[in-house]
């Protein structure tokens, strides 16, 4: 475990990031993955037959080696989301705690670049950063039960999208078409640690095109490339 | 083809889980106790990592449609074959026909039964062992048919039959490294997680081990870290969270401690209200 000082900044994110591809391509003896969150990378092995001080060493001389690796270059993901208060359960009491529109709240929402620092908690939900100060709200006292597929949250600091059905204590603004998560796809989740995010607002009737064409397999997801 | 007669309290397909996907958020599943399973398939001469059906505190009743061979490892509980006790830890032979079933638990928490090929479920990222949202199903349900893969070697019938020491059940000891966290823990905190008794809880399953006994604490939460089945976390109202083969990739509270790959296999084969201590490996 190779850890950065406990904060959520996106200069450590680069900075790890950067480590974690030049362990992936040096390392060539044996199977690794390698896990980020905000501060922290887990290097883990699939086997246990090997000198463990000497691959401590050869980890620390990966960073200060100069390798041919450029840090991997970064996607901005568009995310459709319906904030209709059919899928968007707690965005009247939210815009009423904050004694804003809901027109505003959603402004607000879509118009922040969210970074992904990882992926975590449940196969294909993002650990985003970027939450506009303003919409920053604690969670639920009582976690529901049975949160959608697709539900967009916010809980504390952080907002998210539940990747699959489950339950949470995230107040829900709405819902997006998207499948996160997809264990059939040899890419089972499209996004990775250090591409970015921003959500499109769409209404009902889109939110369901969309889902068919995902259904039928023939959607396509807009991104772009961007420098973080 | 086996067919599922009856299942027992909670049966899945596992093998040696999921490597490589942790950092989408995928789980590294797998046999609760490795040793067990391991052993299973050794036994038949299976490959390492062929699947095997893992049952939970009562074994499920099976069918067998086909001739092959088992090996039941892990929890005892009276193992009979059409009604015969039949013995654990060695090949068995199985005609068309023939029912295994189980009868009361004896000693242990979670059984194995491995066949001559392993069974092919769902194979998903690397790994048949089933999880929610990764395979199509995740526990094995009654009238369910479980397919065997083709055995490509000739099978030789050893006699090979392996005692388990009976330690790997009984053990009140559970051996565990120190964890990220465990330097924020003070002096007296650290000499009562060694000193205090912890009680498996009820709520146990495939995940985590929430552990009875309650540990002071005055440690905030970290900003959300790795996790890894073996690290136990202390939660702010002081109880203690062995993290289990399930278990999520991520989490904020402290990592006080990590149990060692053989304590994970020993906790996963303690029942609720059975006792233990903790101790450092050396």
């Amino acid at each position: 475990m190779i850890q950065w000082p406990e904060k959520i900044d996106p200069e450590i994110l680069e900075d790890l990031l950067f480590y974690k591809e030049k362990i992936l391509k040096s390392t060539t003896r044996f199977r690794v993955q390698v896990i980020n969150t905000y501060n922290t990378l887990l290097v883990t092995y699939d086997t246990s037959d090997f000198d463990f001080k000497k691959e401590i060493t050869r980890l620390k001389s990966v960073n200060t080696l100069i390798m041919d690796v450029k840090p991997s270059q970064h996607q901005l993901w568009k995310i459709p989301v319906c904030y209709d208060a059919h899928f968007g359960l707690d965005l009247e009491y939210l815009a009423t705690v904050k004694n804003i529109s809901t027109s505003d709240l959603i402004k607000w929402h879509t118009a922040a670049r969210y970074k992904v620092y990882f992926i975590g908690f449940l196969p294909g939900f993002l650990y985003l950063g970027g939450l506009d100060k303003r919409l920053i709200i604690p969670r639920r006292n009582s976690p529901r039960h049975h949160i959608k597929k697709g539900a967009v949250g916010i809980g504390g600091e952080q907002t998210g999208i539940y990747p699959n059905a489950s339950p949470g204590g995230w107040n829900i603004i709405g819902n997006s078409p998207i499948s996160f998560f997809d264990s059939e796809r040899q890419n089972p989740c499209f996004a990775t640690a250090g591409d970015s995010i921003q959500f499109v607002p769409i209404n009902l009737d889109m939110h369901r095109i969309i889902l068919e064409k995902i259904e039928n397999r023939n959607y396509v997801l807009e991104s772009e490339v961007c420098d973080g | 083809m086996v067919e599922v007669l009856k299942t027992g309290l909670y049966d899945s397909i596992q093998d040696l889980g999921r490597f490589g996907f942790q950092h989408l958020g995928v789980p590294t599943s797998g046999a609760m106790d490795q040793y067990a399973f391991t052993l299973a398939n050794s036994i038949l001469g299976n490959q390492d990592n062929a699947a095997a059906l893992e049952f939970t505190l009562l074994g499920p009743t099976l069918k067998f449609h086909i001739g092959t061979a088992i090996c039941i490892t892990g929890m005892q509980s009276n193992a009979q074959l059409n009604g015969q006790s039949i013995e654990t830890n060695s090949v068995i032979n199985i005609k068309p026909h023939d029912v295994l079933s189980f009868g009361q638990r004896i000693l242990g928490c979670r059984g194995y039964i491995a066949v001559l090929g392993g069974f092919q479920s769902e194979n998903l990222m690397g790994s048949r062992s089933m999880y929610q949202h990764i395979t199509y199903e995740h526990r094995i349900k009654k009238h369910d048919q479980l397919k065997i893969l083709e055995q490509s070697l000739p099978y030789i019938c050893s006699n090979a039959h392996v005692k388990t020491p009976i330690s790997h059940f009984e053990t009140d000891i559970l051996n565990v490294f120190k964890g990220v966290e465990f330097g924020r823990l003070s002096k007296n905190q650290q000499e009562a997680l060694f000193q205090q008794e912890f009680t498996v809880s009820k709520d146990s399953n495939r995940m985590a081990y929430p552990l009875d006994g309650i540990l002071n604490n005055s440690l905030d939460a970290i900003i959300t870290g790795p996790v890894l089945p073996g690290t136990v976390q202390l939660t702010p109202s002081g109880q203690l969270i062995v993290l289990m083969r399930d278990c999520q990739t991520t989490g904020g509270y402290p990592r006080i401690i990590q149990l060692t790959e053989m304590a994970i296999n020993q906790l996963s084969q303690k029942a609720p209200s059975e006792k233990f201590t903790l101790k450092i490996a050396h």
